[in-house]
């Protein structure tokens, strides 16, 4: 029964790929229109204006709160479906804190689920086909790495004082390396935020630019547009998977730094 | 076809930029194939490495999409 | 993506919107709400409510475990006591029988006792009677020995004195 549905619908897809193939097939690709900042209201766009980043942001504060509040909110010992989940995502980023960043790094645990919470449901909405992805704008995960590292940089000087500095001084390197391994360390320091925010914006743009390519490709190729199709579900389910771990990769990172600030001993 | 010139340096720039990406999937692929190769020898350790794995992924691929980034800058920006 | 390069090129404005810089401001205003909303959210609300449900399972599970012991040893010490009852019945039992049995011992034996009692007593007297019969078989052969005897001596033609042949009967029937 499947199989026949299956090829049912294979034959309708090739047979109005012949009907309705364009006049003149051009490749008319534009993989970056999607990441338009456009105003919802019309007219300029100024720094408060509700635009697309608004809606798309305020959807994904909704879907924490669905998820986190609404999910659990019947405190029940056996947990329902969306509890369960709440609790699973909670155990999981509570547990990576406590790992990497150690016990005392716990208390910034409220902090590192906003993050994490944040960029997982963002990448998710994102890949509802014609949504709009607020990570994969530079200037979204360049704000959120910069937290990140003026957060690890005050609590680092907070906690430590100067000893923070001893990130930079290798110890257990021969004194007459310390010094040039010292600008290393304080560039790679640096270039930190830089690589933990392209990263996350890099990896999302790459993803929904290379599905639009695709999706070029198809309106393209008329009656073969089935191939691109396929390629495109591939990459969506890779897409899938990306949304999940470039999330976890920025969640984590920031507990490594944070460890960093933490405990700055080499 | 005036500015041809540049439009050929940018699109050869962005496309040899574009080897980065190559180049950073071999990355990931050393670390994802190292890890299997340790983890297979020593099962019991690989599930408390995986957030190892991941960081290491993490970087490996950093500088692809840095890549990626230039080969974009090259085609839009510049 | 050429005419893109073009009308950017033309547009003066970039085709890659993420570097619009005109944008920026908008979204990294609009970031700050929301991630300013989200944390709200989990630090007042979501999170202190799933630590309070995690902890409180825990501490259910804990409670579980514990009364869960206690049944158990309740249970262990109930099939003690049942165990002892079991043995207690069955000591019991086996006395009430052992009791029976003696009884029924004791009574038998009385009954065999008798019983022997009675055909010794019935063997006796049938032996008397045996006897008595006998002795008077004896003498009823003797004295019909006798007569025959003296019967055949008469007809032979000779006389006989009658304590002669007694004794010569007497002396032939014994043995």
């Amino acid at each position: 029964m499947g199989k026949i549905f299956f090829y049912a619908a294979l034959a309708l897809v090739l047979v109005s790929g012949l009907i309705l193939a364009p006049e003149e097939a051009k490749l008319a690709i534009h993989p970056m229109d999607q990441f338009q900042v456009s105003a919802l209201f019309g007219g300029d766009i100024s720094w408060y204006t509700p635009t697309n980043v608004t809606a798309w942001m305020a959807a994904a504060v909704a879907a924490v709160f669905a998820l986190l509040v609404l999910g659990s909110s019947r405190r029940a010992i056996v947990p329902g479906r969306a509890q369960s989940v709440a609790e699973l995502a909670y155990g999981f980023i509570y547990k990576m804190v406590e790992d990497v960043a150690g016990k005392d790094g716990v208390k910034f645990f409220p902090y590192i689920m906003t993050l994490f919470m944040f960029i997982v449901m963002a990448n998710f909405l994102g890949l509802i086909p014609g949504s709009f992805t607020t990570t994969s704008h530079i200037a979204v995960t360049a704000v959120l790495a910069a937290l990140v590292f003026v957060t690890v940089t005050v609590v680092g000087f907070v906690k430590n004082g100067v000893g923070f500095l001893g990130l930079f001084w290798v110890s257990s390197a021969p004194l007459a390396l310390r010094p040039i391994l010292a600008i290393i360390e304080l560039i790679s320091y640096f270039v930190r935020p830089v690589s933990h925010s392209i990263r996350l914006a890099g990896n999302v743009m790459a993803g929904h630019a290379v599905l639009k390519v695709f999706a070029g490709f198809a309106a393209a190729l008329g009656m073969f547009s089935f191939l691109p199709i396929f390629a495109i579900t591939a990459v969506y389910a890779l897409e899938v998977l990306v949304a999940f771990i470039q999330a976890y990769v920025f969640t984590i990172l920031t507990c490594v730094y944070l460890k960093d600030a933490l405990h700055p001993s080499h | 076809m005036e500015g041809d010139i540049a439009q050929l340096g940018q699109f050869v720039g962005a496309g040899l930029a574009a080897i980065g990406s190559g180049a950073a999937a071999i990355g990931v692929g050393h670390v994802a194939g190292n890890f299997l190769a340790g983890a297979l020898r020593n099962p019991s350790a690989a599930a408390g490495q995986t957030a190892t794995l991941f960081i290491g992924i993490a970087f490996a691929e950093a500088l692809g999409i840095f890549s990626f980034l230039v080969a974009l800058l090259l085609m839009f920006a510049v | 993506m050429a005419s893109n390069t073009q009308e950017a090129a033309h547009g003066g404005g970039s085709a890659m919107p993420q570097l619009d810089f005109s944008t920026f401001g908008n979204q990294i205003f609009w970031l700050v709400v929301a991630l300013v909303v989200i944390y709200l959210i989990l630090s007042r609300v979501a999170l202190p409510r799933i630590a309070a449900v995690l902890a409180e399972r825990q501490g259910t599970i804990t409670n579980d475990l514990a009364a869960a012991e206690d049944l158990k040893a309740k249970a262990v010490e109930a099939e003690n006591a049942y165990n002892k009852a079991l043995a207690d019945a069955r000591a019991e039992a086996q006395r009430i029988a052992a009791e029976t049995r003696a009884e029924i011992q004791a009574g038998l034996d009385e009954a065999i006792a008798k019983a022997d009692e009675q055909i010794a007593a019935k063997a006796a007297e049938s032996e008397k009677a045996i006897a008595e019969i006998k002795a008077g078989a004896l003498e009823s052969v003797k004295a019909v020995a006798n007569d025959t005897a003296e019967a055949l001596v008469a007809a032979l033609g000779g006389s006989a004195d009658k304590d002669a042949i007694a004794k010569a009967v007497a002396e032939r029937t014994k043995g």
